[in-house]
């Protein structure tokens, strides 16, 4: 049915390679920028221990904000119930400490990324996998829902503490090693987060990522090409469930502490700003937009004029942001073209 | 034995009949038109088909197999494939990416992880452009292209998936009748490998591809056989001529 010719194939794929390129890519340098910046961080902030928490913090919920963007950014699932599977992940890997005196690194990891996993999993086979797609709204709502009723339920329940949470988490070991809140524990958040990144851009690069690239642009056209759509968005709902488990656990550790308010829709809602402020579907922005965050959040909050207001000031700011730049602080420098990504290999692709 | 067979297909959207007991039969191998007025169904049939409306009642047989009640994927796994009548090509992919989406939809999800098709699949889409005149805009988006264009690149769409069964919601609609006849051109070569059910206000363009005709009015179906019976037909001819 392919009829043409070999020579007609050679003979246009010489005309596309004559052809420039569609756009310059940006999003190597700012990704080699971060990467640099991030090594760099705690020899300068060596001095100030309380900045090298809050950069390890930033590592962490850089986590949660790739978890939105896996489900958002590149599928176009609207979630606002990601702090869900990191609270949830943090308290199990805390619970283990505490009941069964236990916090290796090999083994505590891996739980709270198959816990996040698998109650992603679960709540995409009740909101994604219906013989009927569903709407945006119904699994924003679903997931809204599902962040709101945990956060209710721990908060009540003495076993995990009730409203006080769970404190004094037992720190993270390797063998006899215990990562304490310090450089150390920044290097191995950032050893997580680069490890989560690669995996997130080597998904985002492959033929899966065309799909899910389809799918956030017209998932029926899709499902008339024979994609199981609801079944890839499961999947990537479940992937980004399991990232966020990740940094739940790791957020538990590096704090000492796991409560209500981690899995709750204050900080679900706070992964969409990180996502949306960072320009989301380019991986690289969610995470400059929790640095940003959280970096302005610590510095208006101890400054004496803007004390009583900071948060205030900070809500104009990202009020700002998402109403005159939509596609996020990255979108100053990358083109759509770019963020979208280039699968085949004429031109230039990725 | 016939391809499709579709048996008492009826859909109502509220109060409005669009399919009243509809019965066609399309032959392996063949090119069969579904004209008729405004209204009278045809991309409705097309849809129940497809996949993308479920019939209220009837049943529609695919390739030996009940696919009354399968959705869309289960029908394009199946070997259907349908082009939209308003072009649904996605426009902020390039042209080369939109057909290498529905190149490898065949394809496995570790394969689709690994990128394992990604060069094999390098030299079909080449072709599917270069045979629809779309090579040398492979790299632009495809929301860039003209409306000709876009119908062309979701025909080469919907043929990359190698269907049994492809099925064409206006493929002129909206062209010149230079790219009319070039869309005729570029339409006639997948016979051996293909059959076609086409929806097409244009009658000459009908008359010249197709190889059988039902026609529709008012959700039923008026009349079917081949070209030549049916433009004699007087039922066929006062319809079109009253009504068209």
């Amino acid at each position: 049915m392919l009829s043409a010719t070999e020579t007609d194939v050679a003979a246009s794929r010489e005309r596309g390679a004559a052809r420039p390129p569609m756009f310059r890519a940006m999003l190597p340098y700012v990704e080699l920028g971060a990467l640099v910046a991030a090594l760099v961080v705690p020899f300068a902030l060596a001095e100030r221990t309380d900045l090298v928490t809050l950069a390890t913090n930033v590592l962490i919920l850089s986590l949660l904000a790739i978890s939105f963007d896996l489900c958002w950014g590149l599928s176009g699932i609207m979630s606002f119930g990601q702090a869900l599977f990191f609270g949830v992940a943090g308290y199990a890997i805390a619970l283990v400490g505490r009941d069964l005196e236990f916090s290796e690194i090999w083994a505590t990891l891996p739980l709270a990324m198959l816990v996040g996993l698998l109650l992603a999993g679960l709540f995409a086979s009740f909101l994604l996998l219906g013989r009927k797609p569903p709407t945006s709204i119904f699994v924003a709502l679903g997931t809204l829902t599902g962040s709101y009723a945990a956060e209710r339920l721990v908060s009540g329940w003495q076993y995990v503490g009730a409203g006080n949470g769970l404190s004094s988490v037992k720190l993270l070991k390797l063998g006899s090693y215990e990562f304490v809140e310090g450089t150390a524990f920044y290097f191995l958040a950032l050893v997580v987060l680069v490890a989560v990144y690669l995996g997130a851009r080597f998904l985002k690069s492959s033929q899966l990522g065309l799909v899910l690239a389809g799918m956030r642009q017209n998932e029926e056209r899709l499902a008339f090409f024979g994609y199981r759509v609801q079944l890839f968005k499961a999947l990537v709902f479940s992937l980004a469930g399991m990232v966020a488990g990740l940094g739940g656990a790791l957020y538990s550790y590096h704090q000492g502490f796991i409560g209500p308010g981690n899995m709750g829709p204050g900080l679900s809602t706070t992964a969409v700003l990180y996502c949306l402020l960072g320009g989301s579907g380019t991986l690289i922005g969610p995470i400059l937009g929790t640095a940003t965050v959280e970096v302005l959040s610590y510095v208006l909050s101890d400054v004496d004029a803007i004390k009583p207001i900071w948060p205030v000031i900070l809500g104009i700011v990202l009020l700002a942001v998402v109403m005159f730049q939509p596609k996020g602080i990255l979108g100053l420098v990358v083109s759509d073209r770019e963020r979208i990504g280039s699968y085949g290999r004429r031109g230039q692709r990725r | 034995m016939a391809l499709l067979e579709i048996r008492g297909v009826s859909k109502t959207f509220r109060t409005l009949r669009a399919l009243d007991g509809v019965d066609v039969e399309v032959e392996a191998g063949s090119f069969h038109g579904l004209i008729g007025p405004n209204g009278s169904g045809k991309s409705t049939l097309l849809k129940a088909i497809a996949g993308a409306h479920f019939a209220d009642s009837g049943t529609i047989v695919f390739d030996g197999r009940d696919i009354t009640r399968a959705t869309p994927y289960e029908r394009a796994r199946a070997g259907l494939s349908l082009k939209f009548q308003i072009t649904a090509v996605l426009p902020e992919l390039s042209v080369y990416d939109n057909v290498l989406l529905a190149t490898q939809s065949n394809g496995r999800l570790p394969s689709l992880l690994m990128s394992a098709s990604r060069r094999t699949l390098d030299d079909e889409v080449e072709a599917l452009l270069e045979r629809f005149r779309l090579i040398d805009r492979a790299d632009d988006l495809a929301g860039e292209l003209s409306h000709g264009q876009q119908q062309w690149l979701e025909i080469a769409m919907a043929l990359a998936l190698r269907p049994k069964l492809l099925l064409l919601d206006e493929p002129t609609g909206g062209m010149s009748p230079e790219e009319r006849h070039v869309t005729g051109k570029l339409i006639e070569p997948i016979k051996p490998d293909c059959t076609l059910i086409i929806v097409e206000h244009d009658l000459h363009f009908i008359r010249d591809i197709c190889d059988r005709l039902t026609v529709l009015d008012q959700g039923k179906v008026l009349d079917q056989g081949d070209v030549e019976t049916i433009q004699r037909s007087p039922k066929v001819q006062q319809v079109f001529t009253t009504r068209v």
